[in-house]
């Protein structure tokens, strides 16, 4: 009997994990970010002694403490999902996330709640000394959190350091070091981290410009934009360096994923960079249509993106579905068959152990390791499942970019008006200072969709499809759940969003 | 009179600390009833884990997942 799989409910699951994410990846970068930020303004009162900078310290304490309240424990959600809706993938992954994801549990989380509590209720109770290297370390365990999170995700990227285990189903790391110090997992941690830092620069601007533009507490203002902007330029330059390695790696580890981002349908070289570009929805892989109604093209930047060359040949998504020879690309065309050798070659193991038949058992699972790099090829029904959604990857991909150098302007701007001395009067900058925390929030879901559509259709890169990665649930349950969380989730954000709103407008304590 | 038992000064740290607390009540409040909803509700009655509630074994379990993995997938490859 054939047991369709249920394509609706993986769908709804993966919408529910998307949204559950996505929310979940408001509060996050702030954390990350704002807590070094705050450890700069605390650095400052340390060593000036002027309880201005510590009045000016508290007061984004208080921010940070709300975000984290009202963030904390949403990604465990995640967790919860991946047993009721993802329970293969789950099972199957148990191995290589159970130590990343407890190293955070025992480290990390005990470093930053400890430090946390010092952080907070210390003022006065203990050293200065000792309540910065406080700070400091809530800054350190925080992003120590993000490090192994980001690492587990890396793998799934990526999955390296591992091998399948067809007795349990279970890929058993052999390695962790290679699970750590992956190419993906590093880019992946240095890129995030990064971003996050000018994601909490642009809050500060945001906050700021409004208390300077309603002539409200501008030393306050004025200090912390020096800081924010400062560290949000440095750490912008970082995140352009980071997101061209980040790319650089996926145009060896995960081609499809570079292809579908910059619309690249056809393999070239030297291979244009499409800097702006309408996509041809209506475009699919192996058609004659044309792939952008209009683009503006920045000839050799992709090669040089992709091969650090100016002529490298960059493979087009056409390539990687159905295979170029000549340039050496397999395409996803000659994998399928190769794993669904593998599939059978289990199936086949199976069911020799259950015979005791040890010879047959061997053969097939000698089969099984010669074709295992295809082994989730073997559940495409076609090649062009391979290919994910082009039209969210590039406009995600482009919007990220762009706005990043936006951010590289406005922080360039701040900085440059707050020193000249004028900049309370500038009314068009601080306008535009006012957007940025939530132009910083798009660039980084957008890079949350970069990273994760584009791994798609994978749950693990060419190991597992998220068609088989999901647990056999009716539709109707998941999306239940779903429309129950948009309700909850705007709840929590309608609380933070009131009570930050509120702190805001009272500002920092007045001087007694 | 200070005490100079340390375990009693970091109960008197946390214990003062939570005492002081002004905007800290509300977002306790908040985190407190957050995780109630998570854990008494949500995962009670919405996220079952799958592999748990249905096979008692590991091996079993083990089993369920080789077989989502094989035999569906080849009966699909059959029919092409």
């Amino acid at each position: 009997m054939v047991e369709a799989i249920d394509i609706g409910m993986v769908n709804w699951a993966r919408a529910l994990f998307a949204l559950t994410a996505m929310y979940h990846w408001i509060f996050v970068p702030l954390t990350l970010g704002l807590s070094w930020i705050i450890a700069f303004y605390e650095t400052i009162y340390y060593r000036t002694g002027d309880e201005s900078w510590s009045r000016l310290t508290k007061f984004w304490m208080k921010l940070f403490g709300i975000n984290f309240a009202i963030g904390v424990a949403t990604g465990i959600i995640l967790e919860f999902e991946f047993g009721t809706n993802w329970s293969n993938y789950s099972w199957m992954v148990g191995d290589i996330f159970g130590a990343p994801l407890a190293i955070e549990g025992i480290a990390a989380f005990f470093l930053e709640s400890t430090f946390f509590a010092v952080m907070f209720f210390g003022w006065n109770r203990v050293s200065k000394k000792f309540h910065l290297f406080s700070t400091y370390m809530v800054a350190v365990g925080s992003n120590l959190s993000a490090l192994w999170i980001l690492v587990a995700n890396a793998w799934m990227q990526h999955p390296v350091g591992m091998v399948f285990n067809p007795d349990t189903a279970r890929f058993e790391m052999q390695d962790i070091m290679a699970v750590i110090l992956s190419p993906i997992a590093v880019s992946k941690f240095t890129h995030t981290t990064s971003s996050s830092f000018v994601m909490a620069s642009l809050f500060v601007i945001s906050i700021s410009s409004w208390y300077l533009f309603k002539q409200r507490h501008q030393l306050l203002a004025k200090r912390s934009i020096v800081v924010a902007a400062t560290f949000g330029i440095v750490a912008s330059l970082f995140v352009g360096f980071s997101g061209d390695e980040a790319a650089y790696e996926d145009a060896k580890h995960q081609p499809m994923k570079l292809a579908a981002f910059e619309g690249h349908f056809e393999g070239d070289s030297p291979s244009g960079l499409v800097a702006l570009g309408i996509v041809n929805t209506k475009k699919q892989p192996g058609d004659d249509l044309q792939s952008f109604h209009f683009k503006l093209k920045i000839p050799g930047m992709l090669s040089i993106l992709a091969q650090r060359s100016t002529t490298g040949y960059v493979a087009g998504i056409n390539d990687l579905v159905y295979g170029n020879e000549a340039e050496g690309v397999m395409g996803v065309e000659q994998k399928i068959p190769l794993g669904k050798i593998a599939v059978q070659s289990l199936a086949d193991y199976k069911a020799a152990q259950k015979s005791g038949d040890e010879a047959a058992a061997a053969n097939a699972l000698q089969t099984f390791r010669e074709n295992e790099a295809y082994f989730g090829y073997g559940f495409l029904e076609k090649p062009e499942d391979s290919v994910p959604n082009v039209g969210i990857m590039f406009y995600s991909f482009h919007i990220m970019v762009i706005l990043a150098g936006l951010f590289i302007i406005v922080f360039a701007l701040f900085l440059f008006f707050v020193y000249k001395g004028n900049i309370e009067h500038l009314k068009w900058l601080l306008m535009a200072g006012l957007p940025m925390f939530f132009l910083g929030i798009i660039a980084q879901e957008a890079g949350w969709v970069v990273a994760e559509v584009g791994r798609q259709p994978w749950a693990i890169q060419d190991m597992l499809p998220v068609s088989i990665a999901r647990t056999n649930l009716d539709s109707g349950t998941v999306a239940t759940t779903f429309f129950m969380f948009v309700a909850l989730f705007t709840a929590l954000l309608i609380a933070e969003v009131k009570i930050m709103i509120t702190q805001i407008k009272k500002g920092p304590e007045e001087v007694k | 009179m200070t005490n100079r038992f340390l375990p009693f000064r970091i109960y008197h740290f946390y214990r003062d600390g939570f005492r002081r607390m002004t905007l800290g009540r509300s977002l306790w409040k908040i985190i407190i009833v957050k995780l109630v909803i998570m854990f008494a509700i949500l995962k009670v009655f919405f996220f079952p884990n799958f592999l748990k509630s249905n096979f008692s074994t590991d091996e079993a379990r083990a089993d369920h997942v080789l077989q989502e993995l094989t035999i569906k997938q080849i009966s699909i490859n059959n029919l092409e």
